[in-house]
C-alpha cells in the first residue's frame, strides 16, 4: 500500500507541534500574567497600605504640626491639580502646535530637527529638565513657585502631545485637507478648525495621557514648585504636590506621615488610573464608528 | 452660442510634477452655465489641469504650473493672486467623497462659510437648506442635519460633498472623475444633478465614463499623454470626431 505509508512519522511530527505548541502558549501567557500580574500587586499594596488613611479629613485638611497625629492632604492635592492645570495650559497648546508643525510644514531639514529634538527631549532625564526650570525660573524669581514647576511639566509633556499628534494627523488621508483647500480655507484653517476637530477624541486621548504622566512625576518639582505645608493658591510662591509630598513623608520617621504618603499615593494611583481609563473610554467609540 | 462670453479662460497652461511635463501648452475656454467634459486615458493630465484651474495642483510637494487662467477676467496665475480667494470662487469635488471626519451634516456643508467668517445662524440654516436642496440631498437628510456627515452612504456623502461646494456659491464647480466610486443609481442621481446645477454655476467634468460625457455635457475635450487632442461640441467629438486618436479612443481602441 503506497498511499498512508507517511502517516506515522506525520504522527510523530504532529505531537511535537502540539507539545512545542502548549510550551510556547504557556511561556507567553505566564509572562503576560507575570506583567499584569505587577500591575496588580502595585495597585493591591497601595490600596492595602492606602487605603486606611483615606478619611474625609485627609482631603480637606492641611498637615498638622509634626508629631501631632492625623491632618490630610489637602494642599498636595490643590497643589498638584493647579500644577497640572497651568502645565497643561501651557503644554497642551504648544505640544499641539508642534504636532501640526512637524506633520503638515515639517517636511525639510528643520523639520527633521524638530523632530529628532523633540525624541531627545522626551529622553531627558525629569530632573534634568528640573534643573533647567529652576535655572529659567527660580533663579531669576529668587525663590521657588508652582509656575517654575508647570513650566517643567509642560517641558515634559511637549514631546508626547507632539508626537501624538503628529501620528494622528499622518492618519488623516490628504483628500481630507484637499477638500478644506478647494473651499477656499488658508491650509493652518483647514488643520486646526477642520482636521483637529474632527479627531478630537484622539488628540485628547494623547493629551491625557501626557498628563497622567505628568502628574507622577517628582523629579522635577522637587526645585521649582518646592513645597509648602499650607494650603497655597498662588502660583509664584512656593506650592505642595502630590508625588513631593509622598516623597517628603515616605522618608521621615513618623509612622502617621507613613500612612498619610500611602494614602497620598492610593490617591495619585487612582487619579492617573482614571485618567488612562477616560483616554480610552474617548478613543474606543470613534474606532467602532469608522 | 458663439458670442457667449467664456467665463473661464485657459491660454498655454503648463504643470509639472518635479520634472515631469503633465500637461502641456493647454489653451480651452469654458461657457457660462454649460458642463465640460474631459475625458481621456488615465494618466493623460486632465485630473491634474483640472486641479490648476483652483491652484489645488500646486499644494503638491514639487509641482508647479504656469501659463494663464482667467476667470471673470482676472488671471489666477496672475502675480499677487491669493489662491486662497481663488478656490472661494472656483469650487471642487474629488473622486473620494471627503466629508470632513466628525462633524455633521450641517457642519460639513456650513464649513466653507463658517470658515470665512460668517457666524449668523439664520443665514447659515438658509444656506444649508439651499445648498443641500441643491445638490437633491435635503430630502433625505432634514431629519438628521446633526448626525455626522460620514454616516450617509457613499452616493449620499458625495451629493454632500456637492453640497458643501455649492455652499460658497462658486461660480464655477470642478469634479474630478465625481462618480467613478459610486454605484449605478447614485451615478444617476449626480448626473441629474449636474444637469440642474448648470443653472446656477458651471460644471467642468473629469470623467472615465464616455457615455456619461455624453449624456451630460455639451462640449468635450479629448486629452492624451498630457496634451488636448480634440475640443468640440459633445455630439461632434462623439460621431464625427476631427482627430483619428480621438475616434480610437472613443471606440475603445486604446486607453
Amino acid at each position: 500500500m503506497i498511499t498512508g505509508h507517511l502517516t506515522p512519522f506525520l504522527e510523530a511530527r504532529d505531537t511535537r507541534r502540539r507539545v512545542s505548541n502548549l510550551v510556547a502558549c504557556g511561556t507567553l501567557t505566564f509572562l503576560s500574567g507575570v506583567a499584569i500580574g505587577a500591575l496588580f500587586l502595585v495597585f493591591g499594596y497601595v490600596l492595602y497600605r492606602g487605603f486606611p488613611a483615606i478619611n474625609w479629613a485627609f482631603f480637606i485638611e492641611t498637615p498638622r504640626p509634626v508629631g501631632e497625629v492625623g491632618g490630610g492632604l489637602a494642599n498636595a492635592m490643590v497643589g498638584s491639580l493647579i500644577i497640572l492645570l497651568l502645565a497643561s495650559l501651557l503644554g497642551i497648546p504648544w505640544g499641539i502646535l508642534t504636532g501640526v508643525y512637524l506633520s503638515e510644514y515639517g517636511r525639510g531639514r528643520l523639520g527633521s530637527a524638530v523632530r529628532f529634538c523633540s525624541d531627545m527631549l522626551s529622553s531627558v532625564p525629569s530632573i534634568v529638565i528640573g534643573l533647567f526650570a529652576y535655572a529659567l525660573l527660580v533663579v531669576p524669581m529668587k525663590h521657588f513657585s508652582a509656575l517654575a514647576g508647570s513650566v517643567a511639566l509642560a517641558v515634559m509633556m511637549v514631546p508626547t502631545i507632539a508626537r501624538s499628534t503628529e501620528e494622528l494627523l499622518r492618519l488623516v488621508p490628504n483628500h481630507i485637507r484637499e477638500a478644506g483647500l478647494a473651499l477656499g480655507v488658508p491650509r493652518w484653517k483647514v488643520i486646526l478648525l477642520i482636521v483637529l476637530r474632527g479627531n478630537l477624541s484622539a488628540i485628547l486621548t494623547g493629551v491625557m495621557l501626557a498628563i497622567a504622566r505628568a502628574s507622577g512625576e517628582t523629579a522635577p518639582l522637587l526645585f521649582t514648585a518646592l513645597n509648602s505645608r499650607f494650603l497655597s493658591w498662588r502660583v509664584d510662591q512656593p506650592i505642595a504636590s502630590l508625588p513631593v509630598q509622598i516623597y517628603t513623608y515616605a522618608i521621615a520617621p513618623f509612622d502617621d506621615w507613613h500612612r498619610q504618603a500611602w494614602g497620598g499615593a492610593l490617591v495619585l494611583v487612582v487619579f492617573v488610573f482614571s485618567l488612562n481609563l477616560l483616554a480610552r473610554s474617548v478613543i474606543r467609540p470613534k474606532m467602532t464608528r469608522d | 452660442m458663439a458670442d457667449v462670453q467664456p467665463i473661464v479662460k485657459v491660454e498655454g497652461l503648463n504643470a509639472w510634477f518635479g520634472d515631469v511635463h503633465a500637461v502641456k501648452g493647454i489653451t480651452i475656454d469654458f461657457l457660462p452655465n454649460t458642463v465640460t467634459a474631459l475625458i481621456g486615458p488615465s494618466g493623460c493630465g486632465k485630473s491634474t489641469f483640472i486641479r490648476c484651474l483652483n491652484r489645488l495642483h500646486e499644494e503638491i510637494e514639487g509641482a508647479s504650473a504656469s501659463g494663464r487662467v482667467v476667470v471673470e477676467n482676472n488671471d489666477i496665475y496672475g502675480a499677487g493672486v491669493d489662491p486662497v480667494r481663488i478656490r472661494r470662487k472656483i469650487g471642487m469635488v474629488f473622486q473620494k467623497a471627503n466629508p470632513f471626519p466628525g462633524l455633521s451634516i450641517f457642519e460639513n456643508v456650513a464649513a466653507g462659510l463658517k470658515l470665512a467668517g460668517i457666524r449668523r445662524r439664520s443665514l447659515l440654516q438658509d444656506v444649508v437648506r439651499r445648498s443641500l436642496e441643491g445638490a437633491a440631498l435635503w430630502d433625505e437628510v432634514k431629519d438628521k442635519l446633526h448626525q455626522p456627515g460620514t454616516s450617509l452612504s457613499g452616493g449620499q456623502q458625495q451629493r454632500l460633498c456637492i453640497a458643501r461646494a455649492l455652499a460658497v456659491e462658486p461660480p464655477v464647480i470642478l469634479m474630478d472623475e465625481p462618480t467613478s466610486a459610486l454605484d449605478p443609481i447614485s451615478t444617476a442621481k449626480i448626473e441629474e444633478l449636474m444637469l440642474s446645477l448648470k443653472r446656477r454655476t458651471t460644471v467642468i467634468i473629469v470623467t472615465h465614463n464616455l457615455q456619461q460625457a455624453a449624456r451630460i455635457s455639451e462640449r468635450t475635450a479629448f486629452f492624451l499623454l498630457g496634451e488636448m487632442v480634440e475640443f468640440g461640441d459633445t455630439t461632434q467629438v462623439f460621431t464625427v470626431p476631427k482627430q483619428k486618436k480621438t475616434e480610437q479612443y472613443i471606440t475603445g481602441r486604446f486607453g
